[in-house]
C-alpha cells in the first residue's frame, strides 16, 4: 500500500497529461481531490488499508522500502487533509483554466514529494523527496511571476539550495562513517559512534539544514516572504503542511529514530526552539500585513514543536507530533480566512481593514477558533498540545523552559487579538460595505478546519490514547 | 587505461565548458556530461550506490538551476551580452591554472599520512541491479523531479498578468 501512495499519484499526472490536457481541468481538479480523499480514508482505515497482506502483495511487486508507522500516518493525514483544502482554494481563487490546471500537477507532485518523505525508511530517498518538495515549492511561489512573488521564491530557492547542500554533505560524511543510508543501518552504525567527531558534525550539519527547511529563527529569512507573496492556495499549503513535513517531521523522525537523544541534542534544539517562539511572536506583534503576521505566527508555533521534543522524552515527542498536527490545521484554517479575506475585500494590509465579522460572519468566527486554538485557550485542541509541552519539559527538569513556553502564550493572545480587532472587529473600513463571504467552498473548509480543532480538544482523551500515544513506538529503546 | 583518459579529458573539458559558455541550456548540458562520466567512473571503481547518487544529485541539480535562472532572470541585451562575457572571460583566465594547481595540491595531501577509516562493505556490482533493485524508489524520485521540472519550464516560462489575486 505504501508505494501506491507515490505511484497512483504519478500515474495520474502521466494520465492527464498524455491523454486530456488542459481541456480536461475539472476532471483533473475532481480526480486530485479524489487522491486526496482517499488518503484521508486510507489513513482512517490503516488496518485495512496498511497492515493488509492481501493488499501487501501489490507492494510486493515494487522493491521501494517505504513504511508508514503511527507518525507516518498522522502526517499521511495532514498532507491529504491540507492538500485538499489548497485544491479548493486554488479552485476559487486561479480563474485561468490553465494556470489552475498546471496548480493541480505541481500540487500534485508536491503531494508524491511530501508523501515520500512521511514513508521513506532511506536517508538518500529522503534527500530526493525533500527535493521534489522544494521544487515544486519554488514553482508554486513563483507561478503568478509578479515581483513579490519571485522575491520569495528566490529567497526560498537560496535558503532551500543552502539547507541541501548541508544535508548532501551530511548524508556523504554518513555513508562514510556507516556504509549505509538506510535509518535501521544508520542508527546501528551512530549508536556505536557516539563520540566520533565527523559523525557529531555531519548530524549538525544535517539538522541545520532542517532548521532552514522548517523556517525557525535564526534561518528563518525565507519564510514571510514566501508565505505573503505566494498565491492563497500555495499559503495554505506551505504554511499548513510543506514546511511542517520538510522541517519539523523530518527532524523528529531522525532524532527519534536515527540520530537519537543526546543533552547537547536535547539543548539545542531547546535553545532555538524558545528562541523562535519568543522573537518570532514579537515579529508578529509588529506587523500590519494579515499574511506577514500569519507567516511569522508559524515560526513562533513550530519554535513550541522544537521545544517540545527538546525535552527528550516520550511524552516530549507526543507532545511535539500532537501541536505539530494541530498547527497544521489551525495554521490552515487562518490562512483560508487570510485567503477569503484577500479575495473579498481586494487587500490582506490590516490598517484597510475592520469590521468584517458582520461581512464575513463564518470567516470571523471560524478564524476566532483558529486563534484561540493557536493562544492556547481551553478547550480547543491547541489547549491540549500546550499543556502537554509543558507537562513535558517540566517533568524532564526544563523548568525555565517550560514557564517560559507558558508566559509566550500571552504574545501568541496578543498578536493574534491585534489581528482580530483589527480585521474583523470595530467599525467596518470605508470601501468594504459590498463584501461578503467568498464562497461556499471557502466557507465549508473553514468550518471542517474549525470543527477539526474543536473534536480533537473536547474528545482529547480518546484522542490522545488511541491517535498520539502510540507515536512512542518510534522511539529508539 | 584509453578509455578512462578519454573519459577524463572529456570531463574536464566539459567542466570548463559548461563554465564558460554563456548559453543556460549548454552549462546544464556541460554538467550533465561531467555528472554522466563520474557516474561512470564510480560504477568501474565498484561504488556503484554513489554513482546512482551521482546521478540522482545532478537530475535534481539541473532542474533546479534550470528552473531558478529562467525564472528569476531576464533576457539582456546583445551590447549587454558581449559586455558580459569579455567581464567572464577576464574574471575566469585563472581559471584552468586555478584547477591544476588544486588538482596537484589534492594530490599532494592524499599523499600526506592522513588515516581516515572509512566502512567497507560488500557491495552489488551490478548497475541494473543497483538501479532497479537497491535505488528503485530514487529512480521514481527522479521520473518526479523531471516531471516537476517540465511543469515549472510551462509555468515559468511565459509571462502573465498578475491580475488576479
Amino acid at each position: 500500500m505504501p508505494s501506491l501512495l507515490i505511484l497512483v499519484p504519478l500515474l495520474e499526472i502521466i494520465f492527464f497529461n498524455l491523454f486530456f490536457g488542459i481541456q480536461m481541468t475539472r476532471i483533473a481538479l475532481w480526480s486530485a481531490a479524489a487522491l486526496f480523499v482517499f488518503q484521508i480514508l486510507a489513513v482512517l482505515m490503516h488496518n485495512y488499508f496498511f497492515y493488509n497482506p492481501g493488499l501487501d502483495r501489490i507492494n510486493s511487486f515494487f522493491t521501494v522500502h517505504l513504511g508508514a508507522d503511527r507518525l507516518a500516518l498522522i502526517m499521511l493525514f495532514c498532507i491529504a487533509a491540507v492538500c485538499l483544502v489548497s485544491l479548493i482554494i486554488g479552485r476559487y481563487t486561479l480563474t485561468d483554466k490553465k494556470q489552475r490546471f498546471n496548480f493541480i500537477n505541481v500540487l500534485i507532485i508536491a503531494f508524491i514529494g511530501m508523501n515520500g518523505i512521511a514513508m521513506t525508511k532511506d536517508m538518500f530517498s529522503l534527500y530526493v523527496f525533500l527535493e521534489i518538495t522544494a521544487i515544486s515549492s519554488f514553482i508554486l511561489i513563483a507561478f503568478r511571476r509578479g515581483r513579490a512573488s519571485l522575491e520569495g521564491a528566490f529567497k526560498y530557492t537560496v535558503l532551500s539550495s543552502v539547507a541541501t547542500i548541508m544535508m548532501l554533505t551530511s548524508i556523504a560524511l554518513l555513508l562514510f562513517t556507516s556504509g549505509d543510508t538506510s535509518f535501521p543501518g544508520l542508527q546501528s552504525a551512530l549508536a556505536n559512534s557516539k563520540h566520533n567527531y565527523v559523525v557529531i558534525f555531519s548530524i549538525a550539519i544535517f539538522i541545520c539544514g532542517l532548521f532552514i527547511k522548517g523556517g525557525l529563527m535564526p534561518f528563518h529569512g525565507w519564510l514571510p516572504d514566501a508565505y505573503s507573496s505566494a498565491p492563497p492556495a500555495v499559503s495554505v499549503l506551505l504554511a499548513g503542511i510543506v514546511t511542517k513535513v520538510c522541517g519539523v517531521y523530518t527532524l523528529i523522525r531522525l532524532v527519534t529514530g536515527v540520530f537519537g537523544f543526546s543533552p547537547g541534542l536535547n539543548a539545542l534544539l531547546l535553545f532555538v526552539g524558545l528562541v523562535s517562539i519568543i522573537t518570532a511572536a514579537l515579529a508578529a506583534l509588529g506587523q500590519t500585513d494579515f499574511k506577514r503576521m500569519l507567516a511569522y505566527s508559524s515560526i513562533s508555533q513550530v519554535g513550541y514543536i522544537i521545544l517540545a521534543l527538546g525535552s527528550g522524552t516520550g511524552l516530549g515527542v507526543i507532545a511535539a507530533v500532537f501541536h505539530l498536527f494541530n498547527h497544521s490545521m489551525f495554521k490552515s484554517l487562518l490562512f483560508v480566512n487570510s485567503a477569503a479575506v484577500g479575495l473579498q475585500a481586494g487587500t490582506t494590509e490590516m490598517d484597510d481593514l475592520g469590521g468584517l465579522s458582520s461581512r464575513m460572519p463564518v470567516t470571523s468566527v471560524t478564524s476566532i477558533i483558529g486563534f484561540l486554538s493557536a493562544s492556547g485557550i481551553p478547550p480547543l485542541s491547541g489547549f491540549w498540545s500546550k499543556l502537554l509541552i509543558i507537562i513535558a519539559l517540566w517533568s524532564a527538569g526544563q523548568h525555565f523552559y517550560a514557564l517560559a513556553a507558558a508566559l509566550a502564550s500571552i504574545l501568541t493572545l496578543a498578536y493574534l487579538l491585534i489581528m482580530q480587532r483589527k480585521v474583523f472587529f470595530g467599525k467596518l473600513a470605508p470601501g468594504l460595505e459590498s463584501v461578503k463571504e467568498a464562497g461556499l467552498g471557502f466557507s465549508l473548509v473553514s468550518i471542517a478546519l474549525a470543527l477539526v480543532t474543536i473534536m480533537a480538544g473536547l474528545f482529547f482523551p480518546a484522542v490522545f490514547v488511541s491517535v498520539f500515544e502510540p507515536v512512542k513506538q518510534i522511539l529508539l529503546p | 587505461m584509453i578509455l578512462i583518459l578519454t573519459l577524463l579529458v572529456i570531463m574536464v573539458v566539459a567542466a570548463v565548458w559548461g563554465v564558460m559558455v554563456r548559453s543556460l541550456l549548454k552549462t546544464a548540458i556541460g554538467l550533465a556530461v561531467v555528472s554522466a562520466i563520474v557516474s561512470i567512473f564510480m560504477f568501474r571503481f565498484n561504488s556503484p550506490l554513489a554513482a546512482v547518487f551521482e546521478l540522482s544529485v545532478c537530475t535534481g541539480l539541473i532542474t533546479v538551476i534550470f528552473l531558478s535562472t529562467i525564472g528569476l532572470t531576464k533576457p539582456i541585451s546583445g551590447e549587454q551580452l558581449s559586455s558580459v562575457t569579455k567581464e567572464r572571460l577576464k574574471r575566469y583566465r585563472y581559471l584552468p591554472l586555478w584547477i591544476i594547481c588544486s588538482g596537484v595540491m589534492a594530490l599532494f595531501l592524499v599523499g600526506l599520512p592522513i588515516t581516515i577509516i572509512f566502512v567497507q562493505r560488500t557491495v552489488e556490482t551490478d548497475p541494473r541491479h543497483v538501479l532497479w533493485n537497491l535505488r528503485q524508489l530514487d529512480l521514481f524520485g527522479q521520473i518526479i523531479i523531471l516531471l516537476a521540472g517540465g511543469f515549472g519550464a510551462v509555468m515559468l516560462f511565459k509571462e502573465r498578468e498578475d491580475n488576479e489575486w
